[in-house]
């Protein structure tokens, strides 16, 4: 029987791996489909605090990592399908295995958007990419959009400029969420175009994408744009759906949390990162949270006995 | 070299020999990056169920992947991994990016049976 599991890798299973490790409760992390979340797609972070120069998101959850191995914390190369509630014990399953366990974190994150248009899954793989790292260097010398107004959007337009001809970045509303420092680096690229507000209404090609039609929302006005590829961040939402049965969700599927802790609906169980976070959803708030939810279970397995 | 528990097939040698002496084979050829990583996962799960075939990991970045690379049935593909299924060496599906697990044992199922 484990005392605690975590489940999720990213900044805020990590950290609360290092606290309860540190706290001798010998915690045990599945670490999901994606090891390290969302981070690991970020190019350079240079806002996580401690590190004066940029980091790329798989170097700095690699640290997390190693942090939480030092301390004893164990991991599974697996993910939550089901959890059952028997007594004061969590029955958790893998599909592989079943865990029984005292308590459980969940930070299993969030996971990207996805466009809704219909032919979208048609180009999944073939034009139409949710990673820009991953898939950049194949739009070599050819015309990409990029869609999103966060600063996912503005660091994937800029990245792409290495590769692409011409990155368009497409926005629905008339003003961006990104920081003004991502902003005002985007704006200097003059590889980059904009199309605000406009949005992507049906994409077109064969086998892959040769184009996109775009509609601005403001004035019904229609715009055939040609391109080779589409580069989607539009957003994230609450990895929470094997979860719902054992916790309060909101409609969106973040998890309900009491005031000021990670305590849920349910005794025993604890969300933190952006499972809960409507708003900040940034790597240290994370962390934060995944502080708090290892002090949440201390104290919750203190009083168990 | 990728950090998976999969077999790796790092020489063009290794890679035509798991393909003569296999009937079934699932090939992802990849990066150790966020749409690479599940599949990567998955297959590893799936190794002990699907005992029928063999399932090989191949880095993006070496000579050995131009054979992946070049197939036909890749030539539109412009997301990793490529993940490609033969039977009796020949290819019979392919996808292009991430993929669920749902995804993938719905293809392993009709093109190599349960």
């Amino acid at each position: 029987m484990e005392n605690v599991l975590i489940a999720g890798s990213g900044p805020a299973g990590l950290t609360a791996a290092i606290y309860t490790a540190r706290a001798d409760m010998n915690p045990l992390v599945l670490e999901g489909h994606i090891p390290g979340g969302q981070l690991i797609v970020s190019n350079e972070v240079e806002n996580y605090p401690g590190f004066t120069e940029p980091i790329s998101g798989i170097e700095l959850i690699d640290q997390f990592r190693k942090q939480a191995k030092r301390f004893g914390s164990r991991f599974k190369a697996e993910s939550v399908e089901e959890v059952k509630k028997r007594d004061d014990i969590f029955e958790v399953s893998t599909g592989n295995q079943t865990i029984t366990t005292r308590s459980l974190i969940i930070a299993t994150g969030a996971q990207a958007r996805r466009l809704p248009i219909p032919t979208e899954h048609k180009f999944y793989g073939k034009g139409v990419s949710g990673c820009a790292t991953c898939d950049g260097a194949f739009f070599r010398d050819k015309e990409v959009l990029v869609v999103g107004g966060g600063n996912t959007a503005m660091q994937d337009a800029v990245f792409l400029t290495r590769f692409a001809s011409k990155v368009t970045i497409v926005h629905r509303r008339d003003y961006l969420r990104a920081a003004a420092i991502e902003v005002e680096r985007t704006k200097k690229e003059p590889k980059i175009e904009w199309m605000i507000p406009w949005i992507v209404e049906e994409i077109l090609g064969n086998e892959s994408v040769t184009g996109a039609i775009l509609r601005n929302p403001q004035t019904n006005e229609e715009y055939h744009i040609q391109c080779d590829g589409i580069f989607v961040a539009i957003g994230h939402d609450p990895q929470t759906k094997v979860f719902k049965k054992l916790v309060k969700t909101d409609e969106n599927g973040f998890i309900h949390v009491e005031a000021g802790s990670t305590k849920t609906s349910m005794p025993g169980v604890f969300a933190c990162g952006d499972v809960r976070d409507l708003v900040y959803k940034q790597a240290v708030v994370a962390a934060g949270h995944g502080c708090m939810a290892a002090i949440d279970v201390e104290h919750h397995l203190e009083r168990k006995g | 070299m990728l950090k998976t528990n999969l077999k790796h097939l790092e020489t063009e040698e290794e890679g035509k020999e798991v393909l003569e002496n296999n009937e079934n084979v699932m090939i992802c050829c990849g990066r150790m990056g966020p749409m690479c990583i599940p599949v990567y996962r998955i297959m590893e799960q799936l190794e002990d169920e699907y005992s029928h075939v063999a399932f090989r990991d191949q880095s993006f970045d070496i000579p050995a992947a131009d054979f992946i690379k070049s197939l036909p049935e890749c030539s539109s593909f412009m997301g990793l991994p490529f993940a490609v299924y033969f039977k009796n060496g020949k290819v019979v599906a392919a996808t292009s990016s991430v993929q669920t697990k749902e995804q993938i044992t719905k293809i392993l199922d009709k093109v190599f049976g349960k």
